[in-house]
């Protein structure tokens, strides 16, 4: 069996007497594409600087394929690509520079080069491969500082808020070359605010608040599990059938949402309402997707 | 050029570092390696011009010559320590180290390669001034070797400063602070513009405790063969403070003080 990509285990962070971690355990394993998902201050980038050596954790340890991140580091973040939040370069250098400096941090030389090549193709880089860092576009350091955490080809590749105020076209172009490396072997693990890229990509989510993992499993599971179909019914002030109740998720003025795991359910609702004399103004049924889960775990303050 | 040379694989990452830090500050030469160069000649024009018919601190020896030696050390010495602070305080301040920080470099290589890129650094502009300087003074060498061991010493001792400075400062103006309080006073007290035997006792005992006096007259003493203090005396107060301040570093590093949080 094949060492999983990411070990994490009972991981604990006190920033003084905040507690931002509390004893997660969360295992990925080479090949998926992870979703991290949570409100600011959930603790995911303390996670993800803890995976990366940024921050050393309180207690608990990570393993990046089998190598522990503080005492096999070395072998740990030869792994590992990250690409931080902060939109941060170096303003002395141009794209390729730093992209054959980076590499050669990790100990790869101008074999690397056609790999660098194409990382510049694959994000659109190619023609600003010559450009200094300070004279690109706020969208262009993005895709620069992407191409950098991928300089050195790592298998398990991390990115944190990648797409936070990027346009749609720049989103569209990542993600497919993304797709791309995770169909070639990378594991891809990525936090995002964009609940609707993580559906769209992500076959395995973890949603964390306050530290904490508060759901993990896979992307259709979650949606199934938490809310499959959702059914908003008005109906004006009336007093639900006992028998309702455990569907309903929100009543709010007269319009009641019911979480459905299936379509047979539609008509338990409707004939459990006849039988109450109960008259349907309007109806409304849509697919659940991941914002649901998440405002259902995490509440509304993200 | 540095493409051609053939580079093990083991060694290519602190190499890839220092070349990355070299190529920072041969991009900005003009004001890492011009700017001093033209400060030092300001000081031996305006000085030997002043002083050179009045002062003679050794024997058969003018002002001007007397000058030399130690403005080369002193402007070697300051552009190490503004080598490796004001690149770490730079990359802190952008947020760019972060790019080093997750990468496989031990703390080892990670101070080597500063360190190196100190004193190539320092050695670059002592040899500047030192040419520029020939066209003025007929400049006698009495034992280059001491010359060289103080060169590379105090550019290593000034480098490794430079990296605590950068380390431990958060802002420009706390580095700035460290340049003015610490690297300016020491080095313009520390006998590069007099010999400490003109200073009234107290402040000879005073100046013997500044570890740039040691530095500037060891330096000093390979040019003259002569001195205020023993050269074995500077080269062992030298070698010793760069080994405790390399200690230092290699702890700071290690722990990842203010760096790995």
């Amino acid at each position: 069996m094949t060492s999983p990509a990411i070990k994490i285990n009972g991981v604990h962070k006190y920033f003084g007497s905040l507690h931002a971690l509390k004893g997660v355990d969360l295992t990925i394993e080479q090949g998926e594409f992870f979703a991290l998902l949570g409100p600011n201050g959930a603790g995911k980038s303390t996670l993800i600087n803890i995976l990366a050596g940024l921050i050393k954790p309180s207690a608990g340890n990570i393993a990046v394929m089998d190598f522990d991140v503080v005492h096999q580091y070395q072998q740990a973040r030869q792994l590992l690509g990250v690409v931080p939040q902060e939109l941060v370069f170096d303003p002395f250098f141009n794209v390729r520079e730093m992209l054959r400096f980076q590499a050669g941090y990790f100990g790869r030389g101008p074999e690397n080069d056609p790999w660098i090549d194409e990382i510049l193709e694959g994000l659109g880089l190619t023609d600003k491969a010559h450009t200094n860092m300070r004279k690109l576009s706020g969208g262009m350091k993005r895709r620069a500082l992407i191409a950098q955490a991928l300089a050195h080809k790592p298998p398990v590749i991390v990115l944190d808020e990648p797409t936070a105020g990027v346009d749609v076209e720049l989103r569209q172009m990542l993600w497919e070359f993304i797709k791309k490396l995770n169909r070639a072997g990378h594991t891809i693990i990525l936090t995002t605010h964009y609940l609707e890229e993580a559906e769209a990509l992500c076959s395995r989510v973890a949603m964390m608040k306050q530290g904490e993992i508060v759901a993990l499993d896979s992307t259709s599971n979650l949606l199934n599990k938490f809310a499959g179909k959702q059914l908003r019914l008005s109906l004006g002030k009336v007093t639900l059938p006992q028998g309702l109740l455990p569907m309903l998720r929100v009543q709010d003025n007269g319009i009641f949402t019911f979480a459905l795991s299936d379509m047979e359910q539609i008509e338990m609702v409707l004939s459990g309402l006849r039988a109450a004399n109960i008259k349907v103004l309007d109806m409304q049924l849509s697919e659940a997707d991941l914002e649901d889960v998440f405002l259902s775990l995490v509440g509304n303050h993200s | 050029m540095m493409e051609s040379i053939k580079i093990n694989a083991s060694i290519r990452g602190p190499w890839t570092l220092l070349k990355k830090e070299l190529l920072r500050f041969w991009r900005v030469a003009f004001q890492t390696v011009a700017a001093p160069v033209i400060t030092a000649l300001l000081y031996l024009l305006i000085f030997s011009h002043v002083l050179d018919k009045q002062v003679q601190v050794y024997d058969k020896v003018p002002y001007t010559a007397f000058l030399i030696p130690g403005l080369i050390m002193m402007s070697v010495l300051q552009n190490a320590f503004a080598n490796s602070s004001s690149s770490l305080i730079q990359s802190k301040v952008m947020g760019n180290l972060v790019f080093v920080l997750l990468t496989p470099l031990t703390h080892l290589q990670f101070f080597t390669a500063f360190l190196f890129a100190a004193i190539i650094r320092g050695l670059v502009v002592g040899l500047c001034i030192f040419l520029v300087a020939m066209w003025f003074v007929d400049i006698h060498m009495a034992n280059p070797w001491l010359i060289i061991a103080f060169a590379l010493l105090g550019s290593a001792l000034l480098g490794t400063f430079g990296i605590i400075a950068g380390i431990w400062a958060d802002r420009f103006d706390q580095m700035a602070a460290f340049q003015n309080f610490i690297i300016m006073p020491l080095s313009f007290l520390s006998g590069v513009f007099y010999s400490i035997h003109s200073l009234p006792p107290f402040w000879q005992k005073a100046s013997q405790l500044n570890p740039f006096f040691y530095m500037i007259d060891g330096f000093r003493y390979g040019f003259f063969g002569k001195g205020d203090v023993s050269p074995l005396i500077s080269l062992s107060v030298v070698g010793l403070s760069f080994l405790v301040l390399a200690w230092i570093t290699l702890k700071m590093l290690k722990s990842g003080y203010k760096l790995r949080t």
